[in-house]
């Protein structure tokens, strides 16, 4: 099989973004099984979340969950929900910034 | 039954739905009920689906879903003889929410001939005491916001504050066998009976937490309510459709879900921490749950939450398939922004910042914006167009000197007028006032109960 560019999104089980809360964004990559699981690990950094979100990066927090397999990152909405320029009232599209990074 | 001398070993939660008007069906109750239910307890709102509901006043949910939903456990409550909680009633948890639910139960309950003793407790708040609070040093914001000042209290349309379990308790303990609370933590809804009757706060916590949300925490989050038994060591859970199941992932991996950490949850009087708590599956269908911990704080807070007006809005709609256009279409958002700023300066004679407009291309980059990298060529767009003004009338306005634009602006290229495709007529519809939330801030109390007002009437039978 030839080697198509995989994103994270192809990798995992689910990527997904939901509001924690109006001020806050959080963002989860489920993946399948630990090979996959240590790519996200490796690929997801504050940096990254920084550079897709255009956040600082200090502001992002990342939880690394080896036994869920999942890495989840937070940091604060930068366009409050509801506000005349937020078009993702629940934040729910916001992962696929996230989901449409290529792996190594 | 009669309050006995010390705990019982166990304490059973029923959650029907994850919000109330969300629906179940009613073998849900009847299964929770078969378990052994000692309490029926449901959400009734949320922040999650934006400010407006705050901030006018309003519920999310249907009347008669509500009345659908509160019907079959009304009956179950007083058919059982446990008590049944609702928190955050009428979605935002205002007064005018706590007094809709509670107006749908008084009708049940005459309707239906149950006499149940139904408590009221209202959470909304004044900004007259708060700037008092706020004066003393006792309010202080959370990660992100800024500190408070008394103009961002005034502005807001309604403010509530977030209870813990402890007011619920005191309805409880009352003689309530309904208790309709304002907003309150969601976690403290399913929490608030099992802590009264003596079960340890680690796992209680940690149990309301995963069953709040219903389903969210099985395998199949559609199939509806839950049922937890706390303990002294633990808990454990499963979901009320025979054919969904809760499994050690499912029941950890909701700790993430609308989470921002995963392993500590701030309540007023304390920190949920479940960095230690072990999951591990009874059966296919029912997990167990150990090691979670409650501590306390050294400082009861209460969150404030408070939705102010931004402005008064209007939405208007076009569509656009002409390929042409399309293939430039950053070049014709960018001269429809510079047009109509012209207009609105030179017709309305308004002042830059007095409003503000939201050009939004569906199909294109609508979503999310600047964070779309390489957006194709569309097919067609959905152009949405976002006005905000000072008053109804002045965004109306706006609206009126866009719609030529929103029908024949041309590409600065072309030398001809285009039309687009108008979706209705009126292009624009009114949406009358728009919020948003300026609260993140908590208050030191003295007391857990001292910001809720509770009200109980007997029942009618």
């Amino acid at each position: 099989m030839p080697d198509a560019p995989r994103t994270l999104g192809d990798l995992a089980l689910e990527v997904r973004s939901k509001n924690a809360g109006p001020f806050w964004m959080t963002l989860e990559a489920f993946m399948p099984d630990d090979q996959t699981y240590r790519i996200a690990d490796a690929l997801i950094t504050a940096e990254l979340i920084s550079e897709l979100y255009q956040v600082p990066s200090a502001s992002v927090q990342l939880f690394r969950i080896p036994d869920l397999r999942v890495v989840k990152a937070s940091f604060p909405r930068p366009i409050t929900q509801g506000s005349l320029h937020d078009r993702d009232m629940h934040a729910g599209q916001h992962h696929v910034p996230l989901a449409n990074v290529l792996c190594p | 039954m009669p309050d006995q001398s010390g705990p019982p070993d166990s304490v059973g939660i029923l959650v029907p739905t994850g919000m109330l008007g969300g629906g179940f069906s009613p073998e849900t109750i009847t299964r929770g009920l078969c378990l052994g239910a000692d309490v029926i307890a449901v959400d009734g709102g949320s922040t999650d689906s934006g400010p407006y509901y705050l901030g006018a006043g309003v519920a999310k949910t249907a009347d008669r879903a509500v009345r659908r939903d509160l019907r079959l456990l009304l009956a179950a409550a007083s058919s059982a003889r446990i008590p049944l909680i609702v928190g955050s009633c009428g979605t935002g948890g205002t007064d005018s929410g706590v007094n809709w639910v509670a107006d749908i139960a008084d009708a049940i309950c005459a309707e239906d001939g149950l006499d149940l003793t139904v408590a009221k407790i209202f959470s909304e708040q004044h900004a007259g005491p708060l700037i008092a609070q706020l004066e003393r040093g006792h309010i202080h914001p959370l990660p992100p916001s800024e500190p408070l000042d008394a103009a961002t209290l005034l502005r807001c349309e309604h403010i509530v504050a977030m209870m813990g379990h402890e007011p619920i308790e005191k309805a409880l303990r009352a003689g309530a066998d309904v208790v309709l609370a304002g907003r309150a933590t969601d976690t403290a809804v399913s929490a608030a009976f099992a802590l009264m009757r003596g079960m340890p706060p680690g796992p209680t916590w940690h149990a309301a937490k995963i069953i709040e949300c219903g389903g969210q925490c099985t395998t199949n989050p559609a199939a509806g309510g839950v049922f937890a038994r706390i303990d002294h060591r633990g808990f454990t859970i499963e979901p009320l459709d025979p054919d969904t199941a809760c499994t050690p992932a499912s029941v950890a991996a909701h700790m993430l879900y609308e989470t921002v950490n995963p392993y500590t949850m701030r309540e007023p009087g304390g920190t949920i921490e479940v960095a230690g708590a072990r999951y591990t599956a009874i059966d296919e269908r029912t997990v167990r749950v150990e090691g979670s911990r409650f501590e306390p704080a050294g400082q009861y807070t209460v969150k404030l939450e408070g939705a102010a007006v931004s402005g008064y809005e209007t939405v208007s709609f076009t569509g656009i398939r002409d390929p042409q256009i399309l293939r430039s279409i950053d070049e014709w958002a960018e001269s429809f922004t510079k047009a109509l700023t012209g207009r609105v300066e030179t017709v309305l004679e308004l002042a830059p910042g007095s409003w503000g407009a939201d050009l939004r291309l569906y199909g294109y980059n609508a979503i999310l914006g600047e964070l779309e990298t390489e957006p194709a060529t569309p097919a067609e767009v959905g152009v949405m167009l976002l006005i905000s003004a000072q008053n109804q009338q002045t965004a109306t306005e706006i609206s009126k000197l866009a719609n030529p634009l929103l029908l024949h602006l041309p590409l600065p290229t072309m030398n001809y007028l285009p039309s687009f495709a108008f979706a209705t007529s009126p292009a624009h519809i009114d949406r009358g006032a728009a919020y948003e939330f300026v609260l993140n801030h908590v208050v030191d109390v003295d007391s857990p109960t001292e910001m809720f007002r509770l009200e109980m009437e007997p029942g009618h039978a």
